[in-house]
């Protein structure tokens, strides 16, 4: 049911490649401790002994820090470098799970445990990033990418204010904005890949390897965050959707079978936007629907120039403007079902090809099966991208 | 003391044979250490722990914590602290309903009750006024008969028959819909010749910080929000605790037939959505909670919790859900413990080879509430029953405490949980179904010892701190002790992060097993009964259910042992209190 299995010395292994796959650290760099009764590592390193005494002196069932690679590297260095002693990215994974993101000036235990008290990862100024995580290795995962991602974003968002000349930044940012564009670009340009299991789907089983297929495609394509985001497909009356905190590149195992007239409750261990994923079946054709958050109709979805606004500092909430990248509405609304939640703006914005939630990430439909959401969720990032590069000069 | 915000800085302290009662004032130093609720009240208990129960030193304590009545969520709860008479163990359980607000607000951090009173007995409490007067009117009364001859404004906690007729699973009812229920409390008020206790307040709990704790009360609510099983549309919000029945069946691992199996055939007709489409119910809680997780009926009956849905249905064997709200009021009004209760007639039928259709549940549940018939023996609860009986090994319970709805077989770490908890068979301890079934903080394979050892010390540290708060367990599911932290420290003043919060649970828990140890409690009590490690579970849909191998969940247990700081035969030692600060000598 779930996968591999729950082994310590398998899920370091596990993260510690998933660090290198998604690109955010390079091989053999990353170094991930857990204890039970006694400590392991994933491998030999010269960090042991700090780690060793953070980890003791908290209480928690793992620790990892890794160098991060390019563009994160420069754009953390940068982003510390012009920081005081925290950063704060205002996208909704940061406000809604990080809150902000400590920066410290040492790569010593009395220094990190200090921070670590208080939040689940740190920045150690031109060293990288350490997390930790309570019950297993995996949270120390999704935090440092959480935090690769915040600050991609944040900075992103900052230049393009810079570039405008609505908030200048300080030094040089311009270097680091090209390289992450450069870099970018060249990822962008290489995806490949379409669903290839075609509906209508004619049975349960394969409506969830179709919503398998999907998920994996979604991540290749780096269309997440570590590997966030959900995916469902609705056969007869039962909505598939994927479960809540799963890899979309694992979802064997991980998918909840939800009857729409919820007579049974499987849906709580189902994707936080169950309710959302619900209402947009209810209310259009839509038989699939996919969730991602491509960075750059993230970083889009927040660049907007209204400075005087009254809802300026609330626009996750509260924005009340007619906004769109390209064809596609950006909405407000936090995650889950709270007043302001988005399971009560993605869907009647869902119409078209695709709706995105200010600092969230990007819904995209399908009316038979994947093929139309996920390239629809490519192309839409792909414009959100080559529109940004033409707003900051960086084309 | 100097000025403090959050706690009132006073404790009430009633001697019902002398008819008197005190101010304590405990020192700000033992507050910033064990906070409050749970804390306080195991830091008061320890002195008292070679005391018989039935002693009349023994005390009887009502526990709030700092965020009691201020603005930070779900923190509306009271902890009742004792000894128990059903297991012998330290004893506490956390309620909610009002009391813990108006306590506060009448200006008290708890009140421990310690004494006898001549005869049947309430007390009175209104701002700093205390009265002890005359029950005798009310003896022999059910909860909620008595609850309605009470004061309407005030909150109240009672007992009902159950306690008086020496039921050992008794509970104390708060309000109206909920009860410090488990290790029965309720008898042990009783023994005090205590029916009942009133209070109310009407003055406002000082905050340190109101901003901070706007703030940090923002992102609770936000990370509550996000979470799927607290305010999604399936969420307990809406379906109340009942809303795990599915998830539990479908994971192969409700109890049934006294845990010889662990799949009920028929079970997808008794769950959540059968109850609202038939039952209507609407939403309640505690004072200042927005997630609301109790139930009641239109014709205002309670709606079940999950244990009470699952032992009143799997356990024994029932598929009429009309039975399982009618056993649930019974055990509601006559004050008893729904879990302990379903389970020592599961024991019974097992025993006596009664099939479901032998026997007559509501008659049986009359027959304990008012210690006649086969209640005189039942009243014991399942593990003296079993005992008397010859058969011990079919009580299924740990340190005499009967075990609730999640068969260990299912999920290790609820098995080893099952096996430290320090109040007996008990899953909010550590509550590994958060991981190990909810996928909250992040998934675990349930099937796996691997790294559970520390794992549930973890959890049990974080939850020791939580019933000090003292806050709801279920907004747990999203936030953490980071924001937590936060909130404690806005209200108080006292700079707190969540990892000094940890250590805090860390003293707590560990004074938990200091008490069980000067009671005789040692690793032989730390087990699971026999049955998991030799029977299978019901197998089938591509889940195996195997025994439990033995050898791997002592090995862990050693492991937790060494994590928690304990001889290898599960004793404390003094080193660790040094470390802790705990003021005891060994």
């Amino acid at each position: 049911m779930y996968g591999a299995g729950y082994r310590m010395e398998s899920l370091i292994k596990k993260y510690s490649d998933k660090l290198v796959s998604q690109n955010l650290c390079e091989k053999d760099t990353p170094l991930l401790g857990a204890i039970d009764d006694s400590i392991i590592w994933s491998r030999d390193a010269d960090e042991i002994p700090v780690l060793e005494k953070v980890l003791l002196s908290l209480n928690t069932s793992s620790i990892l820090y890794a160098p991060v690679k390019e563009p994160y590297r420069s754009i953390i260095n940068y982003l510390a470098e012009n920081s005081t002693d925290v950063i704060r990215p205002d996208d909704t994974e940061t406000r809604t799970f990080l809150h902000d993101i400590p920066v410290a000036d040492q790569f010593s235990a009395d220094e990190i445990i200090d921070n670590l008290k208080k939040r689940k990862g740190l920045i150690v100024r031109n060293r990288g990033i350490v997390t930790w995580g309570s019950v297993s290795p995996e949270q120390a995962f999704v935090t440092f990418s959480s935090i690769c991602f915040s600050c991609y974003v944040k900075f992103m968002t900052d230049f393009y204010f810079h570039s405008k000349g609505i908030a200048k930044l300080p030094g040089n940012p311009e270097k680091t904005a090209a390289l992450a564009v450069s870099m970018y670009r060249d990822f962008i340009a290489a995806l490949q890949g379409e669903p290839s299991i075609q509906g209508p789907f004619s049975s349960p089983d394969q409506t969830a390897a179709a919503i398998i297929e999907a998920g994996l495609l979604t991540v290749k394509s780096g269309m997440v965050d570590s590997f966030f985001g959900n995916i469902s497909a609705k056969f007869g009356s039962t909505i598939y959707i994927s479960q809540t905190g799963s890899s979309l590149d694992e979802l064997s195992g991980a998918i909840d079978p939800c009857p729409i007239d919820n007579s049974t409750s499987n849906a709580i261990t189902s994707s936080s936007e169950f309710s959302a994923h619900k209402s947009v079946y209810e209310s259009s054709p839509a038989a699939v629907i996919l969730h991602g958050h491509p960075r750059f109709s993230v970083i889009m979805s927040m660049l907007c120039d209204d400075m005087n606004c009254r809802n300026r500092g609330l626009c996750h909430i509260n924005c009340s403007k007619e906004r769109f990248i390209d064809d596609i509405p950006v909405v407000p609304g936090e995650v889950g079902t709270g007043p302001r939640g988005l399971a009560k703006t993605i869907p009647p914005a869902l119409k078209g090809r695709g709706a995105i939630v200010y600092g969230h990430g990007l819904f995209t439909t399908g009316t038979v099966d994947f093929t139309d959401a996920f390239r629809n969720l490519i192309d839409i990032e792909k414009k959100a991208f080559l529109l940004y590069t033409a707003m900051t000069g960086l084309s | 003391m100097n000025r403090i915000f959050g706690w009132t800085g006073k404790i009430l302290k009633i001697d019902l044979t002398e008819g008197s009662f005190e101010t304590v004032r405990p020192e700000k130093p033992v507050y910033e250490k064990y906070i409050g609720g749970k804390g306080l009240g195991g830091y008061f208990m320890l002195p008292h722990a070679h005391l018989h129960w039935q002693s009349p030193e023994i005390p009887l304590m009502f526990m709030t914590g700092p965020l009691v009545g201020t603005g930070a969520p779900t923190s509306g709860r009271i902890s009742v602290i004792t000894k128990s008479p059903l297991t012998g163990t330290i004893g506490d359980a956390s309620a909610g309903g009002k009391f813990g607000t108006e306590m506060k607000r009448a200006g008290w951090d708890g009140i421990i009750i310690t004494g006898k009173a001549p005869s049947m007995s309430m007390v009175r409490i209104k701002e700093s006024t205390v009265e002890i007067l005359s029950a005798s009117h009310l003896k022999g009364k059910r909860t909620d008969e008595t609850m309605a001859l009470l004061n309407d404004g005030a909150s109240k906690a009672v007992i009902g028959p159950a306690a008086e007729n020496g039921v050992l699973f008794s509970v104390i009812a708060f309000d109206s819909d909920s009860f410090a229920g488990r290790n029965g409390a309720g008898l042990v008020m009783a023994d005090k010749n205590l029916k009942c206790i009133e209070i109310t307040g009407t003055g406002e709990v000082a905050v340190y910080d109101t901003p901070e704790l706007k703030k940090a009360r923002e992102d609770i609510f936000r990370l509550a929000a996000a979470s799927p099983v607290l305010k999604g549309e399936l969420g307990i919000s809406e379906y109340g605790t009942g809303t795990l029945y599915d998830l539990i069946r479908s994971r192969r691992m409700i109890p049934a037939d006294n845990f010889r199996a662990t799949f009920f055939p028929g079970a997808e007709k008794l769950n959540a959505f059968h109850y609202k489409e038939k039952y209507t119910p609407s939403k309640t809680g505690c004072a200042g909670c927005h997630i609301l997780c109790k139930k009641r009926g239109s014709d205002k009956r309670a709606i079940p919790e999950y244990e009470t849905m699952s032992h009143f249905t799997a356990l024994i064997g029932n598929r009429d859900i009309e039975l399982v709200m009618e056993a649930n009021r019974i055990c509601n009004e006559a004050g008893m413990d729904t879990i302990s209760a379903a389970s020592t007639i599961a024991c019974y039928m097992e025993i006596e080879g009664l099939s479901p259709d032998k026997i007559d549940i509501l008659k049986l549940l009359q027959e304990i509430a008012s210690s006649s018939g086969e209640g005189k023996l039942l009243k014991e609860g399942s593990m003296k029953y079993a005992a008397l009986k010859g058969h011990p090994e079919i009580s299924m319970s740990v340190k005499g405490l009967e075990l609730p709805a999640y068969d260990p077989r299912g999920a290790y770490g609820m098995a080893l949980a099952y096996a430290t908890s320090t109040r007996g068979g008990c899953h909010l301890r550590a509550y590994p179904v958060s991981h190990e079934i909810l996928r909250k903080p992040v998934a675990t394979d349930r099937f796996t010892f691997s790294g559970k050892a520390r794992i549930v010390k973890i959890a049990e540290d974080m939850n020791a701190v939580v019933d000090s708060l003292t806050a709801c367990r279920f907004i747990f599911f999203a936030a953490s002790l980071e924001e937590y932290a936060r909130a404690l420290s806005a209200v108080t003043g006292v700079q707190y992060t969540g990892h000094d919060l940890f250590k805090a649970g860390e003293r707590i828990y560990y004074t938990d097993r200091i008490f069980n140890f000067l009671n005789g409690f040692t690793s032989a009590d730390d087990d699971l009964p026999l049955r998991f490690f030799s029977m299978e579970g019901s197998s089938g849909e591509g889940t195996d259910i195997p025994p439990l191998n033995r050898g791997e969940f002592l090995k862990t247990r050693e492991r937790y042992y060494r994590v928690r700081g304990l001889t290898e035969n599960g004793l404390p030692v003094k080193e660790k209190c040094m470390e802790l600060g705990i003021e005891w000598n060994l």
